[in-house]
């Protein structure tokens, strides 16, 4: 008994700070729709600025009052202010992406700004009282004591609050439909902005009672705390505060318990302690009802122009030629400079680019073509590539292996599909990463998988007497996977798969209602991209002949999706410059001092924030604004008549010039201006 | 008093200011909404035109039009939904054009929207708590709540169902008792009467008949026209965009024949209006015998 009080105990704060943050995310994901993935960010800014502060000899209470009651809220309100507003009445993937971006942006701004120097924690007063008590005969000390007390307390006051206040009301109102709150008087930039603001003091508030749970202050802690957080939030259905409480505090229990019972040293203790919230937030994802069906409606959505129609515009001839003209030259000067002109780290670099355009097609077919998020691609990319190294030792062909790694990892996303086939929009999304988690920490360490840290050896193919083995062979070979597998997707996208995908990205219930058979589609466009990611990883592993586990870190999934995103998720074409893109500035950026070491993330987080405004991408974008202007010069060098006219000429304005709905309903007769 | 009549292609410059002193020279009163030639688009699509036109204090404005004439625009524009481009609109002689929506409707302007206006995740009770506490605090909102279950019995019965479970027509209850339950300056309907069975249609005419008595300004958009015409005090006809005229009911209606004629209420409708309503006034103008 005293043991299990021994192991039990120490579980609690741990499922304090869980049920901290799982209730901030509920409250930020009931007032807006957005699951806040930054949440372990903010915690860890306001564990930063708390533990500086003290140590530059502030007196506790204040940097207690600068970290969690003024920056942290401050924060938010940013966030709220200047991104999230905007996506209230907006998709999944909208709400998601600059989510993602900030998960990555907050840490590594922070770290430009502070250095990377290890910061400790420090601890509130509270925390550091040395009385202890005995439960039993097992001491509780006040750090525990504080922090259960403040977490109870302040999660009791908060729902207590949310209930007689009407603000739970006025949030539940607000995320389906401002417009219909508003109609009846409530203010719905007010009611989100408290929303954020409230949440962000737990954040706040997290972080800092969290800090001395850790070593050292640093922000992949806090994230990885994100998911017990997620899942205890899931266990309360992402509504009811008083059960995330529980299922949070029962969460750090757990995981304490298998902490002190599993046989230590054994992968099994090394493998199913972390990866055990995972397999709860799976749990409680599928088996709880809340977030299966997709959110209501908004009932005025008609009141907003039409939705931009992700298809690029019909352009001029001579435009249209003009252009494709100039990638073709582009795209051959890249492969002519990788073959002939360019020294042999760039030839690596570019060869790079295309591995990862392969890896980054998966997420256009999957997430552009198909609407479904997915953020556990660079665990597919992994099966793939430990599959093709295992074959490779067993003196499997290397090419074979590629093959054969494509096809488990095919495998494993239709088995990742199965669970996700009764979840929507967000759902799929933390159930993928909830898979990556376990891949990562669990899956990847096995040696018959990926064999932990050490990893694999995986040689360049060979092929009868042709070798792959130099540089500039190899790029040969991974541009005709490129090619073929490009080819392949738009071959998918052009044919009834594709259309299929279409109409189930714009509308699930619709497209069963017109017959589509909506599991068969998810369950095949989760295989094919898979399928994709797993041959991406696989000659990702020939490409660097060593792997491991920290190459398909779920991380990556995560900076992949925001690349692609940020780019251009609706396009091929968009697959292929991320890849390129990412390869080069990679490399641009990777003799910048450790400090600017995460710059290249940060440019596509930010890149990514841009998503709510220009979902087709910032690259699609400029290319678009550049045919625009194209085509005006030609038609006034023409001085010809316009062969289309835009809805309304000028008024048209920037920010829809470029894409122009497909079909152009004729408003009222001929009174178009 | 005098119909301003206007052709669609006329600029929007002359009847607006024609309009305006049309309306201040109204006997009813001053006026209480008043568009100064607004003109509203859906991002690159526009949808109005120089759209003026007046609802004086206390009266009945009945605004008509095929559909996709813009009347729903115009009720949104109303109700700071969506925002008008050029122009401005006025309540009670100061400027709302730009209030956000919730300013508005705590000045006084209750809007039931088109279609599906309820919030799907909230229940009966909640819906309505929802207006009542923002629109009068919350300890007046209980006095509302039960004003609304008063007048829907069958309401009452499903406080406690989601609003998004209700049948069609219960939902276009809902929506009404949610504007209903709070009293407004000014009441803007927009086919409130849609899918619901005509003896419904007649209660929702009676309520609204009730609201206007109790001193509610209405802008009622209805497909009924010949009903609305019935009981409204003024009319204003909208064609692509723009007003084609505006007036008493007695004004507009040889317009509204003209441009609706498949709606005019003069030969099949006004018999038809006469079968479940009251008798017409001999040369196709309907009266108004409820009203006063
Ligand atoms: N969200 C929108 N995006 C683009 N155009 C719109 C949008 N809503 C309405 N329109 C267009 O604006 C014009 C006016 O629409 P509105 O809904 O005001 O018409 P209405 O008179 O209410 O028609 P109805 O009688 O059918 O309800 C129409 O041509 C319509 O196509
Ligand atoms: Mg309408």
């Amino acid at each position: 008994m005293a043991l299990f009080l021994s192991f039990l105990l120490p579980g609690i704060p741990y499922g304090c700070a869980y049920a901290l943050m799982g209730a901030g995310l509920v409250l930020t994901y009931r007032a807006s729709g957005v699951f806040n993935l930054a949440f372990g960010a903010q915690a860890y800014v306001s564990a930063i600025i708390f533990s500086i502060a003290v140590h530059d000899a502030w007196p506790a209470w204040a940097a207690f009052v600068v970290a969690v009651l003024v920056a942290s809220p401050a924060i938010g309100l940013a966030m709220e202010r200047l991104l999230f507003r905007y996506t209230r009445t907006a998709g999944p993937l909208v709400k998601l992406v600059p989510a993602l971006g900030l998960l990555i942006a907050i840490p590594s701004v922070t770290q430009m700004i502070i250095g990377t120097s290890t910061r400790l924690p420090s601890s509130l007063v509270l925390q550091t009282w040395k009385i202890y008590f005995r439960l039993g005969s097992t001491p509780v000390s006040g750090g525990e004591l504080s922090t259960t007390v403040i977490t109870v307390v302040v999660v009791g006051l908060f729902a207590l609050v949310l209930r007689s206040s009407g603000l739970g009301l006025r949030m539940r109102a607000v995320v389906e439909s401002p417009r219909m709150a508003e109609l009846s008087g409530v203010r719905a930039d007010r009611t989100s902005a408290t929303a954020w603001v409230l949440s962000s003091l737990f954040a706040g508030l997290a972080g800092v009672l969290l800090a001395p749970l850790f070593a050292t202050v640093s922000a992949p802690n806090f994230t990885a705390l994100l998911v017990a957080a997620i899942a205890a939030a899931a266990i309360g259905g992402f509504e009811s505060l008083p059960l995330v409480l529980a299922g949070a505090i029962g969460l750090g229990i757990a995981q304490q318990l298998l902490a002190g019972y599993l046989p230590s040293g054994t992968i099994l203790s090394s493998g199913l302690r972390p990866a055990f919230p995972f397999v709860v937030l799976a749990i409680a994802l599928v088996a709880r009802r809340t977030l299966r069906q997709p959110a209501a409606r908004d009932p005025l959505a008609s009141c907003d122009p039409p939705a931009l129609a992700f298809r690029a515009p019909a352009r001029m001839t001579q435009v249209a030629v003009g252009s494709r003209a100039f990638s073709v030259l582009v795209a051959g000067m890249l492969v002519a400079t990788t073959v002939v002109l360019v020294p042999g780290s760039w030839e690596f670099v570019f060869t790079l680019g295309t591995v990862l355009s392969i890896v980054f097609l998966s997420i256009t077919l999957l997430t552009g073509m198909g609407g479904q998020i997915s953020l556990g691609q660079a665990a597919f990319a992994g099966a793939g590539a430990f599959t093709a190294g295992q074959l490779a030792m067993h003196a499997v062909p290397v090419l074979a292996a590629v093959l054969l790694g494509g096809l488990l990892a095919a495998a494993l996303g239709a088995v990742v599909a199965l669970p996700a086939l009764r979840l929507g929009g967000i759902a799929v999304g933390l159930l993928t990463l909830s898979f990556a988690l376990l891949a990562t920490n669990v899956l990847f360490l096995y040696p018959w998988s990926g064999n932990g840290a050490t990893g694999l050896t995986v040689p360049r193919p060979q092929v009868g007497t042709v070798s792959f083995a130099g540089n500039g062979a190899f790029f040969w070979l991974v541009l005709a996977f490129l090619v073929l597998l490009a080819g392949a997707v738009k071959l998918v996208q052009g044919g009834t798969i594709g259309r299929e995908l279409a109409a189930l990205r714009g509308s699930e219930r619709g497209s069963a209602a017109i017959g589509i058979d909506m599991r068969r589609l998810r369950v095949v466009a989760f295989t094919l991209s898979a399928a994709i990611a797993g041959i991406g990883g696989a000659l990702y592993a020939s490409l660097q002949q060593s792997i491991s586990v920290n190459d398909f870190n779920y991380q990556f999934s995560l900076v992949y999706v925001v690349v692609v995103a940020a780019v251009g998720v609706y396009s091929v074409a968009g697959a292929l410059e991320a890849g390129v893109l990412y390869a080069v500035l990679m490399q641009l950026t990777s003799t910048l001092s450790s400090r600017f070491s995460s710059l290249l993330a940060l440019v596509f987080a930010l890149a990514a924030l841009t998503y709510v405004r220009h979902p087709e991408g910032v690259v699609a974008y400029g290319k678009a604004w550049v045919l625009d202007r194209a085509e005006q010069l030609t038609r006034h060098l023409q001085r010809a008549e316009p062969t289309y006219a835009g809805p309304s000429g000028a008024a048209t304005g920037q920010r829809h010039g470029h894409l122009r709905p497909h079909l152009r309903p004729h408003l009222h007769g001929g009174d178009r201006r | 008093m005098s119909a301003v009549v206007t052709g669609i292609d006329a600029g929007p410059g002359i009847d607006a200011t024609a309009v305006a002193q049309g309306a201040r020279s109204l006997a009813d009163g001053r006026p209480l909404l008043e568009l100064r030639r607004v003109e509203a688009s859906y991002g690159p699509y526009r949808a109005l035109f120089g759209v003026s036109f007046t609802v004086p204090e206390g009266s009945v404005v009945a605004l008509v039009g095929s559909n996709g004439a813009g009347k729903s625009t115009v009720a949104r524009v109303v109700s700071g939904l969506v925002r008008a481009k050029a122009g401005s609109v006025w309540l009670a002689g100061s400027e709302i054009t730009r209030w956000p929506a919730w300013r508005i409707a705590r000045a006084g302007i209750a809007h039931a929207p088109e279609g599906r206006s309820v919030l799907a995740s909230l229940t009966v009770e909640e819906n309505l708590e929802l207006a009542a506490r923002a629109l009068l605090g919350r300890r007046r909102s209980k006095g509302a709540l039960d004003r609304a279950f008063g007048a829907f019995g069958r309401l009452a019965e499903r406080r406690h169902q989601l609003a998004g479970t209700l049948s069609g027509g219960e939902q276009r209850m809902l929506s009404l008792a949610k504007v209903l339950a709070v009293p407004a300056r000014l009441l803007v309907v927009d086919e409130l009467s849609l899918g619901l069975a005509p003896a419904v249609v007649d209660e929702v005419f009676g309520a609204l008949r009730a609201v206007r008595d109790a001193g509610t300004s209405l802008l009622v958009v209805e497909q009924h026209v010949d009903r609305v015409l019935a009981m409204a005090d003024r009319a204003v006809v909208l064609v692509r965009g723009r007003v084609a005229a505006e007036g008493s009911v007695a004004e507009v209606l040889p317009v509204v024949a003209r441009l609706l004629p498949q709606r005019a209420p003069v030969a099949g409708a006004a018999s038809s209006s006469a079968q479940h309503r009251s008798p017409q006034q001999p040369g196709g103008r309907p009266g108004r015998p409820d009203a006063e």
